[in-house]
């Protein structure tokens, strides 16, 4: 490269046409290859993920996807108490999450003053830089202890021999590790991707609307209820689609904090699991059967992720082109 | 805009418009309470990781810390000078790896790709990859390269962040190419110039400080990456091979092993580890950041 940005110095000739013309080609392959490359990368991981797990595919049938067992001794694999795990934590932190997310986005649009704003909005993604283990040492050492003292130990006294309350939220041994914690810290790790998309997209709303709507005596939240969400609407769906998509995938944090159990629990109180931390926990001592039947959770995460993603892309891409 | 709606509800008759005005105010000022409380309790996360980061990392950070290495198990003392430099070299192969294809494809989206079907494709995809769990690059990389190579190695860690990294420059490269006004290309091919001679120092010379935001950007997003390190590069409690084959130590995988582990010294090394990274980490990200708005 930096060749070439020597050849188009002031003394470049038209003579030197001919080694120009086979560097254009060059440079048109490599980087046409480049981004053939980002699709062959997912059909890889597509292909690898079948490979890997077929196995264990194969030797439990669909019941791999239905059983509860999770038996290394009779090499027994069954997935579903991984995934109730990370359906009902991504549930749970779309429920805490997006809630604060599109509050958040209404303050940096409509309410944060203009010098306020950017310092807010930095922050607000720095949540993403942080890293996944990070979240997972805070929701371990700090958040972990207090939610047992402060709300598992207080709820249980209060739901127990409820009906439905009483098995939903009752924690057998608070230890503050649950599903329901896992689901805490996904939601503040799923704000920063919510919360800037649809920032973006309440911003690139024109403003003549807003002010017509102000104009005719709107407060500024019949302006955001009645102007800008229905103008912003599928966006802001295809928005929490991916936050959606981070928070099923999302590994270490969750890892740290969701207990590790393989058993299934009526209560978001108990421990539990999720696709993703069942392999990280698993992975480095899994052989056989077992490793196959990792990947094949793997190959379950992948084919959900990839249509939540789907899904989440068409939404967001939609409003962007108008 | 707040004195436009005094204005205008005077001129509406007291007797109808009262309640209402009441009650629309009140429902105003709740969303804005809640709006407000709520930003407030997502900054006061970021404040409070950090601070807990610097209160319990802080105590771990010393000279042994970046000299020494990782402590066995019962034994006193030890440092994190293994994991630190295995992670810049993780971290660097990973972006080497993923900086020529990214740039690459990111050029090949805003340059030729125009009006393409197979350019909107690739486009969609690489989006759906930018938010890829990470754990799946991980055990892709385990299946194409550790499971046929015998064994872990830096080598397929530095491909698996690279993967996870490439995403990352493609969306940034396409994204400051497309900003660079065309007639600055149309005048370099009036002068004759081919094609890739006006990308290479014509569009991307423009385009420079926003093509290395977002190399910094993937820098900063793979530095913290766990899960894809456990099933490639897992970890070494020792110095690794200069080969790279072999499991290398890195901070995150140390992090994570020490975290909860019996050992005093290994739980303050892991909190001094965590301050370490998070804190390189969020300085990359707010250099990143400048770059972009200065260079706007």
């Amino acid at each position: 490269m930096a060749a070439v940005t020597d050849q188009m110095a002031p003394g470049a000739h038209v003579a030197r046409k001919t080694p120009k013309g086979t560097f254009d080609i060059v440079f048109r392959n490599a980087s046409f290859l480049s981004a053939l490359f980002v699709l062959l990368l997912l059909a890889g991981i597509m292909v690898s993920m079948v490979i890997g797990g077929w196995p264990a595919f194969r030797e439990m049938g669909l019941g791999f996807l239905t059983s509860s067992v999770w038996d290394t001794q009779n090499d027994q694999y069954g997935a579903w108490p991984a995934i109730a795990g990370t359906l009902s934590t991504a549930l749970i932190a779309l429920v805490i999450g997006v809630p604060l997310s599109l509050g958040i986005a209404v303050f940096l649009t409509q309410l944060a003053p203009p010098w306020f704003k950017q310092p807010v909005s930095t922050a607000i993604e720095l949540l993403a830089a942080v890293p996944s283990i990070i979240y997972g040492m805070w929701g371990l050492f700090v958040f972990v202890p207090l939610f047992a003292a402060y709300v598992q130990v207080p709820l249980s006294n209060i739901v127990e021999g409820m009906p439905i309350l009483g098995t939903i939220l009752y924690s057998r041994s608070p230890s503050g590790l649950g599903i329901l914690t896992a689901g805490f810290i996904l939601a503040f790790m799923i704000i920063p991707f919510i919360a800037s998309i649809t920032r973006d997209m309440l911003d690139q709303i024109p403003s003549v609307l807003r002010e017509s709507a102000y104009g005719i005596g709107a407060t500024t939240w019949e302006v955001v209820r009645h102007v800008l969400v229905p103008q912003a609407g599928v966006s802001i769906i295809g928005a929490i689609m991916l936050g959606l998509g981070r928070a099923l995938g999302e590994t270490m944090a969750v890892t740290f904090v969701v207990g590790n159990a393989n058993r299934l629990s009526g209560s978001i109180m108990d421990p539990g699991s999720t696709i993703a931390s069942r392999i990280a926990n698993e992975f480095n001592e899994a052989l056989g059967l077992q490793l196959n039947a990792l990947i094949a959770l793997g190959c379950i995460l992948f084919f959900v992720t990839f249509v939540v993603l789907v899904i989440a892309r068409i939404l967001v891409a939609r409003v962007k082109s108008y | 805009m707040t004195l436009a709606t005094p204005s205008t509800v005077r001129a509406l008759p007291p007797a109808t418009w009262g309640r209402v005005r009441q009650s629309r105010r009140t429902a105003d000022r709740a969303m804005k309470i809640i709006a407000t409380t709520f930003t407030l309790l997502a900054i006061s996360v970021l404040f409070w990781i950090l601070g807990m980061l610097i209160v319990k990392g802080i105590g771990g950070l010393s000279v042994a810390t970046f000299t020494q290495i990782t402590p066995g198990p019962g034994s006193e003392g030890g440092g994190l000078a293994n994991a630190i430099v295995g992670s810049l070299v993780l971290t660097f192969l990973g972006i080497a790896v993923a900086t020529p294809i990214g740039v690459l494809a990111g050029t090949y989206l805003a340059e030729y790709g125009k009006g393409s079907k197979l350019a909107d494709l690739i486009r969609f995809i690489n989006d759906i990859l930018l938010s890829a769990p990470s754990i799946l690059i991980g055990l892709f990389v385990y299946v194409i390269m550790v499971q046929p190579l015998g064994g872990y190695s830096g080598w397929a860690g530095g491909v698996a962040l690279g993967i996870i990294a490439i995403p990352v420059i493609v969306r940034t490269t396409e994204d400051m190419l497309r900003l660079v006004p065309g007639p600055l290309r149309e005048a370099g091919s009036a002068l004759g110039a081919p094609p890739s001679v006006v990308i290479t120092s014509i569009t991307w010379r423009a385009a420079k400080s926003g093509m290395v935001t977002g190399i910094l950007l993937a820098l900063a997003r793979i530095a913290g990456e766990t899960a894809p390190l456990i099933f490639t590069a897992l970890n070494n409690n020792f110095w690794f091979s200069p080969s790279l084959f072999g499991g290398v130590s890195n901070l995150p995988v140390t992090i994570y092993q020490f975290a909860s582990a019996p050992y005093e010294n290994w739980q303050q090394l892991a909190w001094a580890g965590s301050l370490i990274i998070t804190v390189s980490i969020l300085v990359l990200s707010i250099i990143a950041r400048r770059i972009v708005r200065g260079g706007k």
